[in-house]
Parts: structure tokens; C-alpha cells; sequence
């Protein structure tokens, strides 16, 4: 079963988390959540549980008045434009182990929403205090942004802020500014329709007869449409010259050398040029090494610059 | 006299060339012969290849013995003037739209380097960030972050940075360069702007107002940190042809301002793969070589991709040969194989039908992997702070070492 309302208001004291807690009647919208917690000086969250064709989930937190455009928010993520719907109710109680009406940043707390992308509204982090469900609709409680993060990081997650309004263009050269906010893996449901059925429940999910490990992240690769160009070109490159290590370029430099004069002597090119082998292949070793090595060295040149640079745009002026 | 005037490119004219559109007519190829009429500068022809090999001392590059750079302008006083004594410096520049660069954007950029080792001579290179910020409609910070990411690319060219300045125009436009950004802009009517870039009464004022940026690097004192007191330096600027609008712009305002006309030398379009009349595109990844391929991707690009005049069959193409004009491997060959015997006879033994496309691309394949592998090296070499270094506005008292 997931935490509990006490089990996380209990957290959040050990956290030294600065929050206020308010009971009211079980409330399913915001509206209704305003009636009694509109006034107690913090700003009303909507929560969206959402989820996208390959079954991976997203929890949007904004301020109540935060426009959140599902079209614009899937095109910035890489899913084109009509990519994310609302998650069905029984994901809701299968990931968020929350009641309908009850999605919650808290309700990443639980295993079963590790593969949960949570997108939270920038507009938090200009309230003095923000207003979420503990796991429950039937408590509010407010706190401030930086106390969500604390908790957040407390459960191992980055809290990410961005700006839920924006709507940049997502084309050929612009690639979907938020792309690195979805899920590596998908979360697989077994056995649960694509339909949601349409009735309030208090939680109860359809017997799909699993506990939370029902859940099964697949070590999906990230979609090749969002991939981070630089990615690719940093991985497993080692560059073959080290820094500045003179060792290690001369050795680099011979190396070189003496792979091309190895493979330049050879009994042929013996026969073939006897005593004149040697000019032969120096002249040879100079047309094929002399760009090469050029190069090299110049990177070896504009790496020592840089050092010298950065040390003297560091340095301390003589106390005098 | 030069040409100045450019009708508006939607007249009779069916080639559009500019630097925000490159189509050829009907869907055919380029014709560049047309383009230097119309633009009215010179071509580059052997006599050139041979004084820049006399004047540096070294073979001149391959893409000068090709033809790749082929167009110029006053690039036989820059010449006359080195011969005196009398010094250069090097001004090009990049579009930071996309972080992917292909081998087509690095194609400046390799001249550019050579020029830097064969004359010895100091570089300055734009980054339009502003430019692509109104263009492509990016915020101004992903359009920053792209120009110090494509700086990392360019600068695993090989450029020297004890002779090298980078600057984006975010950062560095005011001051001096500003100043002469003023002068410039005085100097042209909004009528010739629009005739010489087609803008439309729906364009905004921001496009309007930048061909400036792009001119002054070509006046020394745009650069005081730099170039204080050699106001008589001369700017020779390589670039691709689609550039020509902004600098004969530039050439036409100079002498109004007491500056020094910039020279040219320009190339011709890097063909993607697909074919001339393909065009490469950003969002489509095989229409080109981009510098983060594997080799793997290399191989099955070129294999699948490229677009090759070999015949049918094999009997056919024993027979007739390859068509040469249109085969993309040998078009790729021509601009990056070193060796001119080699190249010879590959064009020889295939146009004759006695080699097969098969070994063409074989080789292009081994042509283009060691390119690509050399650069990646060089990237990764690349740090934020050498990026950090290069682009500091700092003195180079040895650039013309």
C-alpha cells in the first residue's frame, strides 16, 4: 500500500519542513478546495496527472491560474502536438496510490512513481506558501516552494521548475525545449483498459490483482528524436592528446611516427629502394605526418593559452 | 563598376540566392557562371592558385586546386599588398542555428585555417546569434548557448588562438563596432536594404537593421582591442557566394565612410546527399555528414544515401561508365581527397565504367571517417574555458607571427 497522509505529515516534521495543515470536508476540484482553504494566505495548486502514448506519466503542478496548454506542454517535451492525454483514474491509484481528485507532488514519495516525471509550476517559487493535498483530499496543507524541495530531495528527485505559460517553437532547429523531462523507462499497467471509466470512486482501482511492483519500467533508449546531439559526440571519446602533459604529446608524437616508418619498411619497399630507403621514407613521413601533427600540436598550443589565460583572469594582485 | 542594385529576386530571375535561400532553377543545379555575372565578381582562376602558392611556400589548399573557392573579389590586391610587405587580417563567421553541424558548415572554416597558416595572418570570427535569435525565432539565451556550442566546433578546426578573436554578436556589439554599425547604416537607404535582401513591408525592424552587424567586421577599428592604429589594414573575408549580398553592401559603403573595400573569396555550395537538387536539411539527418557520425553512420549514409551516377547493372556500367556530373562520391572526393593523382584517377577508371560505384564510396567512406574522427578528437579537446579564452576580448601581440 502507499504512504499515508500521517506517515507523510510525519516525514515532513522529521524534514524540519515548515508547513500548516488544514482539515475540511473530502473536496475533488480546486473550486471546491477553495472554499475552504482560499484564504488562508497561500496560493491553490491544480495538479494533472497526465500520460503519453508509450505510457510514461508526468505530474503537472502549477498555481491554480497558471494557464497549462496540453498541446503547447506536448510539443515541448518531443511528443508532438497531440501526445499527452489525461492519465486514466486507475493509474492514479496503481502509481500515485492517491484518490481521485488527490494528485499531489507528494505522491511521488511512492516506489511505484519512481518513473514519474514531476514539471512544477516556476510560478511557486514566487508565493510565500503553496497549497497541495497530503495524499488525501480531505487535508490541505501549505508550505513553501523551497520546503517542496527539500522534500523532493529527500526522496532523490530534482525539483524542476519551468516556466508552464511559455510556448516557444519546436521545429527543425529548435529542438523541444523540455525534452529532458520525460521518463527513460515506461511504465507498463497490466491488464488495464485504455477507457476511463467515468465515476468518482475514493481510490478504489479495478482489481487488476498486482501490488505496487506491478509496475515494470522498461530500460526504454531515450526517443532518437530528442537526443542531445552533444550526447553523442562526448561519448567515449578520449582525446589523444591530455592536456598539457609534454610527456604525453612527445610520446604521442612518436607514436606516430613510428607506427607510419614500421609500416613503411617492409622487405618490398627494402627491395624496392635499398639504400634509398631512408630519404624515401623520411620524405614520406613528412607528407603524411606534417598536417597531423600540425594539428596536434596545436591543440597542445591553445590548451597551455587557455590554462595561462584562466590562470591569469584568477590570479590575486600582490597585496601591497 | 560593381554591381550594387539587385532587382527583387521574384523577378525574371529563377535562381534565388541569398543568404536565407539557396534554390536552384526548376529544380536543377546552380549555375554558377550566372551567379558571378549577376553578382559581378571575378573568378578565381589558376593564376591566383599559383601566386598564393609562390607567396606562402607551400602547396596551396585543396579546395583552391579544386575550384571549391572559386569567386572573388579584389583578392589579386590583397595579394599585391601581402607581396609588399603590407599584412592582412581574416574576418568569416557562423549562423548559430543548430548544435548538429554538417561538413558543409565546416568547409569556411577549413580555408579559413589554411589562410591563418599559409599567410599568417589574424582571424576574427562572427557568431550571429542576434541574427538567428530574429531569423528562427530562438530566445536570445538558446541562441547564445548555440553559438558557444557551434565556437567549440570551429575552434576544433585547428584556428590558433594566440591569433584567433571569436565574439558573438550578444556579447561584444557596442562600443567601436557600434559605432562604425551606425556609420554603416547611415549610408543605406531602406530602399536598397529591401532591394538587396528582399525584405517586405511584414518584415520586422530588427531583420532591417542587421546587415550592419554582419558588415563592420570588415573595418579594422571595429576591433580596437585588436587592430588600434592600423586603420589601413586590409579584411579578406572567405565565405560561401550566398554571403555576396551583405558585402557588397559593404564594399559599396566603404569608401563613403574612408575605410578600405573588404575582399572576397567565396566557394560554391556543398552538395547534399542526395544530389544537387537535393537540398541538405537540418531535419533530415541523411542528407549529410555531420561531424557527431559514427563511422558506421558515415558508411551507411553514403551507401544508402548518396546519390551516384553509376549505371543500372553492371554490364551497363562497364559500358557506359558513370556519369560524373551528377555522382555525389565523386563530388565528395573532389572536395576533401588530398591527393590530385589519386583523384584523377579514380574520375578516369570510373568515368570509364573500369571501376564500380561500390569502390567510389568505399573510399569516400575512408576519405570522410578520417576527417570526421579527427575533428571529433579535436572537440573533445575543447573546453568552456578554452571557448571562454578564444572569445575574450583580450590583446594578441603575436597574431601576425
Amino acid at each position: 500500500m502507499g504512504y499515508s497522509k500521517d506517515q507523510l505529515l510525519a516525514r515532513l516534521k522529521e524534514l524540519q519542513i515548515d508547513f500548516s495543515q488544514y482539515e475540511h470536508p473530502v473536496v475533488l476540484t480546486v473550486e471546491a478546495q477553495a472554499k475552504y482553504v482560499g484564504n488562508v494566505g497561500g496560493a491553490l495548486s491544480k495538479n494533472l496527472f497526465l500520460k503519453d502514448k508509450k505510457h510514461r506519466y508526468y505530474v503537472v503542478s502549477a498555481l491554480a491560474d497558471t494557464k497549462v496548454d496540453m498541446k503547447v506542454l506536448s510539443q515541448r517535451l518531443g511528443l508532438g502536438k497531440g501526445g499527452l492525454r489525461m492519465a486514466p483514474e486507475e493509474a492514479l491509484g496503481e502509481i500515485l496510490k492517491v484518490p481521485l481528485g488527490c494528485v499531489t507532488p507528494f505522491a511521488l514519495v511512492n516506489e511505484s512513481a519512481s518513473h514519474v516525471s514531476l514539471l512544477l509550476d516556476k510560478g511557486f517559487k514566487t508565493q510565500e506558501r503553496c497549497i497541495f493535498h497530503p495524499l488525501s483530499n480531505d487535508m490541505s496543507i501549505s508550505l513553501n516552494a523551497f520546503g517542496l524541495d527539500k522534500f523532493l530531495k529527500s526522496i532523490g528527485r530534482d525539483p524542476t521548475y519551468i516556466d508552464l505559460e511559455a510556448n516557444p517553437p519546436v521545429g527543425k532547429d529548435q529542438p523541444p525545449d523540455l525534452a529532458s523531462l520525460v521518463p527513460l523507462g515506461s511504465t507498463v499497467l497490466p491488464d488495464l483498459p485504455e477507457k476511463t471509466p467515468s465515476q468518482d470512486s475514493s481510490g478504489n482501482h479495478p482489481s487488476a490483482g498486482n501490488n505496487s511492483t506491478a509496475v515494470t519500467a522498461k530500460a526504454d533508449k531515450p526517443s532518437s528524436a530528442v537526443q542531445n546531439v552533444k550526447e553523442k559526440s562526448v561519448n567515449g571519446v578520449r582525446p589523444s592528446i591530455p592536456s598539457t602533459d609534454a610527456g604525453k604529446f612527445v610520446e604521442e608524437l612518436l607514436d606516430r611516427t613510428s607506427t607510419l616508418l614500421l609500416s613503411e619498411i617492409s622487405e618490398d619497399s627494402i627491395k624496392r629502394h635499398g639504400g634509398q630507403l631512408g630519404a624515401e621514407v623520411a620524405n614520406n613521413i613528412r607528407k603524411c605526418l606534417r598536417e597531423d601533427l600540425k594539428n596536434l600540436a596545436t591543440i597542445v598550443k591553445n590548451t597551455a593559452y587557455t590554462e595561462g589565460f584562466y590562470a591569469g583572469t584568477h590570479y590575486q594582485p600582490k597585496r601591497l | 563598376m560593381e554591381k550594387v542594385e539587385d532587382q527583387n529576386p521574384q523577378q525574371e530571375e529563377d535562381q534565388v540566392v541569398n543568404p536565407w535561400e539557396v534554390s536552384a532553377k526548376d529544380g536543377g543545379k546552380i549555375d554558377y557562371d550566372k551567379l558571378i555575372d549577376k553578382f559581378g565578381c571575378q573568378r578565381l582562376d589558376q593564376s591566383f592558385v599559383d601566386r598564393v602558392q609562390r607567396l606562402t611556400s607551400r602547396p596551396p589548399h585543396v579546395f583552391l586546386r579544386r575550384g571549391v573557392f572559386f569567386a572573388h573579389r579584389d583578392f589579386n590586391d590583397i595579394l599585391d599588398a601581402y607581396e609588399r610587405g603590407q599584412k592582412f587580417y581574416l574576418y568569416t563567421g557562423r549562423g548559430p542555428s543548430s548544435e548538429a553541424l554538417h561538413l558543409g558548415h565546416l568547409i569556411p572554416f577549413m580555408f579559413t585555417k589554411y589562410l591563418q597558416d599559409a599567410f599568417k595572418v589574424p582571424l576574427v570570427i562572427q557568431l550571429t546569434d542576434d541574427e538567428k535569435c530574429m531569423w528562427k525565432n530562438l530566445s536570445v539565451e538558446e541562441s547564445q548557448r548555440l553559438a558557444r556550442e557551434n565556437a567549440k566546433d570551429i575552434i576544433a578546426c585547428g584556428f590558433d588562438i594566440s591569433k584567433t578573436f571569436i565574439f558573438s554578436d550578444f556579447d561584444y556589439v557596442g562600443g567601436a563596432f557600434y559605432k562604425n554599425m551606425v556609420k554603416v547604416a547611415k549610408c543605406v537607404t531602406y530602399n536598397k536594404v529591401v532591394g538587396i535582401f528582399g525584405f517586405t513591408g511584414e518584415d520586422h525592424i530588427g531583420k532591417l537593421s542587421f546587415p550592419p552587424v554582419q558588415a563592420v567586421p570588415s573595418f579594422p577599428s571595429s576591433f580596437p582591442h585588436l587592430f588600434s592604429g592600423k586603420d589601413d589594414l586590409r579584411c579578406l573575408i572567405p565565405c560561401a557566394i550566398d554571403q555576396d549580398p551583405y558585402f557588397r553592401m559593404t564594399r559599396d559603403v566603404a569608401p563613403r565612410i574612408g575605410y578600405h573595400k573588404p575582399a572576397l573569396i567565396e566557394s560554391l555550395f556543398f552538395p547534399a546527399l542526395q544530389g544537387e537538387t537535393g537540398k541538405m536539411s537540418a531535419s533530415d539527418p541523411n542528407s549529410a555528414i555531420y561531424v557527431t557520425d559514427s563511422a558506421k553512420d558515415i558508411k551507411y549514409k553514403v551507401n544508402k544515401h548518396a546519390f551516384t551516377g553509376g549505371q543500372e547493372t553492371i554490364e551497363k556500367h562497364r559500358q557506359y561508365g558513370a556519369n560524373l556530373e551528377v555522382d555525389i562520391p565523386i563530388k565528395y572526393l573532389n572536395f576533401f581527397l588530398e591527393d590530385d593523382a589519386e583523384l584523377e584517377h579514380i574520375k578516369k577508371e570510373y568515368g570509364a565504367g573500369r571501376m564500380l560505384t561500390g569502390e567510389v564510396k568505399k573510399r569516400l567512406i575512408e576519405v570522410l571517417t578520417e576527417i570526421v574522427e579527427r575533428h571529433r578528437r579535436a572537440r573533445a579537446a575543447v573546453t568552456d574555458e578554452m571557448v571562454d579564452a578564444f572569445m575574450a576580448v583580450r590583446p594578441l601581440p603575436n597574431m601576425f607571427d
